[in-house]
């Protein structure tokens, strides 16, 4: 395990270093004049080029690249162009919102699918079965801020139990801020849900046609107890891989549910930080997001092989 | 002996998509039928849209914004007064335009650096995959994002973006079913006619990983009109006055309490079309390898 964690552990840093390297390169050596990007086209030579010494644009790229690096495991992140303060700062407000949003889609997203695909599998083939994948493949298809926009037509328009969009903050109470991300978890949710229901589905029909549940069967077991203390256990190792995997994909779905809901989390400051040319913001926050993508990867790589030994055995 | 004929194995591994037994399982086939006539659809779509569209999608009519359905707007109008029928056509039309392109590149590039990391291993296969573990760490939407940052929104960037992410896709799925094949008797017969490793890619490997690519093409597919929707949607891809299906709902949001109607129909075409898309991948997926369906 040791030497598995070791190896694991090397790729993490290599992969974390090559996603640098390569926000930066997008970033900031792609678009030539940063500061001119940051001003547009209309900014005059004077404040682009008081701009480009305030960014430390007049050293050598490899001296940028490595202040940034130095200045992300400090913790200085430079400071925003358009918000005129510290990134970190901005940051860390902002993930306030982004990881509970996060955490709460991966709670709804566990809990549905779990539900829905052993549903199915203990009525394989039987019309439950059939009806419920035929709603998960509508699941998969439906774009989630299209999800996330019906929602808000029915519970907000219609109904007018949940307000459109906005956060009122933690400090507000914990009740109105967890109402204002239910419907922007459940938005993320539902797609994560379908993929993961048919794959926990698959995988449970997969365990029950073992020898050891036909054993647990002949000795007398009914079958949900087989279900529940034999075959789940089992069939929860391809379930958990998809479940890091669809974190990554949760994260990055942050981006587009914060904006249609109007969240002030990391996805609305990287899109507005877009708007307002703020390269600095934009590479900080392109870089944490692509970090929080590889350490899932990392976490489901091993755990991975801590419920099934023998992963390790063949990586090495 | 390097003119020895090393007849192809393809058939016998790969099944046969020409081969009436073939089209005979593929028409029994729900998954695959429904998911062809959707996938048709969208193309017929987009093709009639080059030919007729019921109103031009480009004309403002303020005197007509805002229709409920009825017999001369089909689906009613925008708040510009455009047909929304000729919106969705001329929309479908961009979707598999996005499609065909960002799922070319990650299928030509990406393919190709996988056929090539199976054939040389070694140190060009371990940088080949290292350098697709970097560009995993960047989902689509996050790579298209850092693209419209540097490049400026726009539909092209948004393909590009969309495309570089499905490089190491297709570069991860192409190798891994490439190198289960490079251990396989008929490319050691291969080699042993003296046949050099892109002779045994092109003739050989490449014709019995078809099926597991053309199954990636059609889901990669779905995937790119989902991102290019949402990207459109953002506002980071397709620019007005080009019509796109995610616009038309970032459009239809702000008209919410005024013309709820306007946020069904760009949805329910991106559903259908994705829908059509991902069933048709599973149907090709049973087809090509029945020991799969027998397992769902």
């Amino acid at each position: 395990m040791g030497l598995f964690l070791l190896k694991r552990l090397l790729t993490l840093v290599a992969t974390l270093i090559g996603a640098s390297v390569v926000v930066f390169v997008v970033l900031e050596i792609l678009p030539g004049d940063a500061a001119q990007t940051m001003m547009g086209p209309d900014a005059s030579p004077e404040a682009v080029r008081a701009l480009a010494t305030k960014l430390g644009l007049d050293q050598l790229p490899l001296e940028r690249y490595w202040h940034w690096v130095a200045g992300m495991l400090t913790g200085d992140l430079g400071n925003s162009y358009a918000y005129s303060s510290p990134v970190f700062d901005l940051v860390k407000e902002r993930l306030a919102l982004t990881v509970p949003l996060a955490l709460m889609a991966m709670a709804l997203t566990t809990g549905l699918a779990l539900m829905v695909g052993i549903y199915a599998a203990a009525r394989h083939n039987r019309m439950g079965d059939v009806g419920l994948m035929g709603l998960t493949q509508v699941g998969i298809a439906i774009p989630n801020f299209w999800f996330a926009i019906l929602l808000i037509l029915l519970f907000s328009v219609k109904l007018q139990w949940f307000s459109a969009g906005g956060f009122p903050g933690w400090g507000e109470g914990f009740g109105p801020a967890f109402q204002s991300l239910l419907l922007p978890a459940l938005s993320l949710a539902v797609v994560q849900a379908a993929i993961l229901a048919r794959i926990t589905r698959s995988a449970v029909l997969e365990v029950m046609r073992e020898d050891f549940v036909r054993t647990a069967r002949a000795k007398g077991l009914s079958q949900r107890a087989t279900l529940w203390g034999h075959v789940l256990r089992n069939a929860m190792i391809p379930v958990i891989t998809i479940m890091g995997l669809q974190s990554a994909e949760l994260l990055a779905g942050t981006i587009v549910v914060e904006n249609v809901f109007y969240l002030p989390g990391l996805g609305r400051l990287i899109f507005q930080s877009i708007s307002n040319r703020d390269l600095i913001v934009v590479r900080n926050c392109v870089m944490l997001l692509a970090a929080m993508v590889v350490i899932l990867n990392f976490i489901v790589d091993i755990l991975y092989a801590v419920i099934d030994p023998r992963v390790k055995a063949s990586d090495i | 002996m390097s003119g020895m004929k090393v007849p192809s194995v393809a058939e016998a591994v790969a099944p046969n998509p020409a081969s009436p037994t073939f089209w005979r399982r593929a028409l029994a086939h729900r998954s695959f039928l429904l998911g062809a006539i959707l996938t048709s659809l969208l193309v017929f779509a987009a093709a009639l849209s080059l030919v007729w569209t019921p109103w031009s999608p480009y004309e403002i009519d303020m005197a007509a914004k805002l229709q409920a359905p009825d017999s001369a707007h089909w689906l009613g109008t925008d708040p510009f007064g455009r047909d929304i029928t000729s919106l969705l056509l001329v929309g479908a039309r961009n979707s598999i335009l996005v499609g065909v392109i960002a799922v070319g590149i990650g299928l030509l590039v990406g393919g190709s650096l996988g056929l090539f990391a199976a054939a040389r291993r070694g140190w060009a296969e371990e940088l080949i995959m290292r350098l697709s573990d970097f560009t995993l760490a960047f989902p689509a939407i996050l790579s298209a994002i850092m693209m419209t940052a540097v490049f400026g929104a726009g539909i092209v960037n948004s393909i590009v973006a969309i495309g570089i992410f499905n490089i190491p896709i297709f570069a991860r799925i192409t190798r891994a079913s490439a190198n289960a094949l490079w251990s396989r008797e008929f490319v050691l017969a291969a080699r042993a006619c003296g046949k050099g490793p892109w002779r045994i890619s092109f003739d050989h490997v490449l014709p019995n990983i078809l099926s597991v690519l053309t199954v990636q093409v059609t889901i990669r597919f779905a995937i790119a009109i989902l991102a290019e929707a949402a990207l459109s949607y953002l506002g980071l891809g397709t620019q007005p006055p080009q019509p796109s299906w995610g616009r038309m709902l970032a459009e239809a949001q702000t008209l919410l309490f005024q013309a709820p109607q306007l946020a069904v129909f760009p949805g329910v075409a991106i559903a259908l079309a994705v829908l059509g898309l991902n069933l048709l991948g599973d149907g090709l997926s049973d087809l090509m390898d029945p020991r799969l369906a027998r397992k769902r």
